[in-house]
């Protein structure tokens, strides 16, 4: 079980309104994640429902029981932190059975479920060594085995993978994935990196100044972003929008075309520009392209084979049916 | 940084101080040793010579000298144990977010600025004097007979005295300790299911190890030397209840005015400092090990 429900749930730290009231239903064994700028309130969330910081106002509940007042040990939940705070005088094997050692369990069954998770985390070999011996990758996995012996009824991830290199990053980011696959428990993972939201939820939750943007599965805030914010923060390459009388053509404020929904031609298209600097990535390449008379440079890409140069002029082509139109206020039209 | 020609340079650089340190302990320790082995009263200047061993059979031998070395041990023992103990809880609880933090920070290590007499004199004559002393006054204000901390229990009251002096060291190198521990980890531990309890036994307190090591190592050399508080307050007295080691090495040159015997008795106790520090360094400084 692990099912959540925030209803009004706010924050302040003296004036400032970190979380203004928000409500946010997140059900059993879905894997959501928080994503959002820097300072927008993702990790005070999360400590909210940790139980490590204090609402303002509002109410949390977990499996159905009111959870708002309830200390962080009592609230059934596990986390593993962007610092992985493991105990650096114990060893591995300490680090991983200290909930269980906690709960009073006997030594036997410590032992036994320590074994478990060391060999789902492939920890087995570095169970007697002390943090401070282990690369960056293995001591995420003693942080997350710290969390799974405790069988939680939800996983908290507050940027667990942002101090690790890119290369490692991809890895844990698949044997995150599948441990929810495989234990089929919800997972709240905070993240501000757009590509691990994309690719490892199942419900995205898009925080701006401690509001929520917008909520749904990674294609649907893809495909339809409610308003500019979401489309700016959600795809990489970011969204080129465009506003002012190109925008009004298609009776919108703004308009919003993706890099990949560009079409480059040297000689016809709608749009005319010239080309700044390209980013070859082998497999794509993205070129901007300035001077389009559009107000702004657009990011477009293209295939990897496609060879044009800096200062060459091309024309470009948006595919109508994926142009994003926006009103005055940033709304979705 | 460490090619050949820097080193070389960096051990030339040195030298002069090395050597002036070297000198600096080396002539007294000498001359010590040199007199330890001599005839030199003060008051029979005409009677010297090389004795051999018989000043450090005297030393050993007098009726205070086991009883110093018990109360030695008892002074650094009782004040370590205090200190520590006392500074672990005192940085807890100024570690906490409080009104006024600055100003209680700076009370708290305000004792270590009072010099050692006349922190013992303001200690005897304020807080113990048992006619008019203000712990005098409060034991009347429970209906209770005065104590005489100096009379009856010399050692423990001086004990007290030299732990508050020490308090604030013992304090402030846990605090920065204290602090020094990610808050990350003890929510960790909350999270964990660890109460307050626990977390201070097996997060905070293995963190403050290497932090108590420290505290131990320094207090200990300063306290094998304690004298002032002593000379102050019970003068060594009543009888020897409260005589250590340096004070009977006082008692010897100054008192006695037999040099020849004090030296023997101070070479005693560099040896008895120097077992002391190796079996420490046995005992916790392994702590001190990254
Ligand atoms: N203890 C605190 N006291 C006062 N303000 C705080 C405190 N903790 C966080 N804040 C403020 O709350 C806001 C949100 O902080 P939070 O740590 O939740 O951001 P975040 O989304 O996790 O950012 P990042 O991606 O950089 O980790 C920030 O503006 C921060 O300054
Ligand atoms: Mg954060």
């Amino acid at each position: 079980m692990g099912q959540i429900t925030l209803s009004g749930v706010a924050k302040r730290f003296g004036e400032a309104q970190v979380i203004p009231p928000l409500d946010l239903e997140i059900q059993d064994g879905e894997f959501v994640v928080f994503v959002g700028p820097s300072g927008c309130g993702k990790s005070t969330l999360l400590r909210l429902i940790a139980g490590l910081e204090d609402t303002t106002g509002g109410r949390i509940i977990i499996d159905g029981r009111d959870a708002t007042g309830v200390s962080p040990a009592q609230r059934g939940l596990a986390m593993v932190f962007q610092s992985y705070a493991l105990y650096p005088h114990m060893s591995v094997r300490s680090n991983i059975a200290f909930p269980l050692r906690m709960a009073g369990l006997p030594k036997a069954e410590q032992d036994r479920k320590v074994e478990a998770a060391a060999k789902v985390l492939n920890l087995t070999s570095y169970l007697d060594r002390r943090p401070g011996q282990l690369s960056g990758g293995q001591r995420q996995r003693v942080a997350i085995g710290r969390a799974i012996v405790r069988e939680p009824s939800a996983f908290l991830f507050d940027e667990p993978l942002s101090n690790l290199d890119a290369a490692l990053r991809v890895g844990m980011r698949m044997e995150i994935s599948e441990l929810h696959e495989k234990l089929r428990t919800t997972m709240i993972y905070v993240t501000h990196d757009q590509v691990e939201a994309m690719t490892m939820a199942d419900k995205i939750v898009v925080l701006n100044a401690g509001r929520i943007e917008q909520v749904g599965s990674p294609l649907d805030l893809y495909r339809s972003p409610r308003n500019i914010f979401v489309a700016g923060f959600i795809g990489s390459p970011k969204m080129n929008l465009i506003s002012g009388p190109e925008a009004q053509r298609f009776g919108a404020h703004t308009i919003g075309i993706r890099p990949e929904h560009i079409s480059v031609h040297p000689t016809m298209g709608e749009w005319r520009g010239i080309v700044g600097v390209s980013e070859h990535l082998g497999s794509d390449t993205f070129f901007h392209v300035q001077e389009t008379g559009l107000g702004a440079a657009l990011t477009v890409r293209a295939g990897g084979e496609v060879s044009l140069h800096h200062g060459d002029t091309v024309f470009l082509t948006p595919e109508p049916d994926k142009i994003h139109r926006f009103d005055q206020s940033g709304l979705r039209l | 940084m460490s090619t050949q020609a820097s080193r070389v340079a960096a051990r030339a650089m040195l030298s002069p101080t090395v050597l002036l340190l070297l000198i600096w302990m080396i002539v007294p320790l000498v001359l010590t040793l040199w007199f330890s082995f001599q005839r030199y009263n003060l008051l029979y200047p005409d009677r010297s010579g090389f004795i051999g061993l018989s000043n450090y059979l005297n030393f050993v031998s007098a009726p205070a000298f086991w009883g110093a070395i018990i109360n030695t041990f008892l002074l650094v023992g009782g004040v370590l144990l205090v200190t520590v103990v006392g500074g672990i809880g005192i940085a807890l609880l100024i570690d906490q977010p409080i009104w006024g933090q600055g100003i209680v920070r700076i009370l708290v290590i305000s004792p270590f600025f009072i010099m050692p007499p006349v922190a013992a004199l303001v200690w005897k004559n304020m807080f113990f004097n048992p006619t008019n002393g203000l712990f005098a006054e409060a034991f009347k204000l429970i209906e209770l007979r005065p104590f005489d901390f100096l009379g009856q229990a010399p050692l423990g009251s001086i004990i007290m005295i030299v732990s508050w002096e020490w308090l604030p060291f013992a304090t402030l190198i846990l605090l920065t300790a204290l602090q020094s521990l990610s808050s990350e980890q003890l929510e960790a531990a909350e999270m964990d299911g660890a109460p307050p309890v626990k977390r201070f036994w097996f997060i905070m307190l293995p963190h403050l190890a290497r932090a108590i090591t420290v505290v131990i190592l320094i207090e200990t050399i300063f306290l094998l030397g304690i004298f002032g508080e002593i000379l102050v307050t019970t003068n060594g007295g009543p009888g020897t209840s409260s005589t250590t080691l340096t004070y009977l090495v006082y008692k010897e040159a100054l008192l006695d005015f037999d040099a020849g015997t004090a030296a023997a008795g101070g070479v005693v106790a560099v040896i008895l400092a120097n077992i002391v520090a190796v079996f420490l360094m046995r005992a916790v400084g392994r702590n001190l090990d990254a």
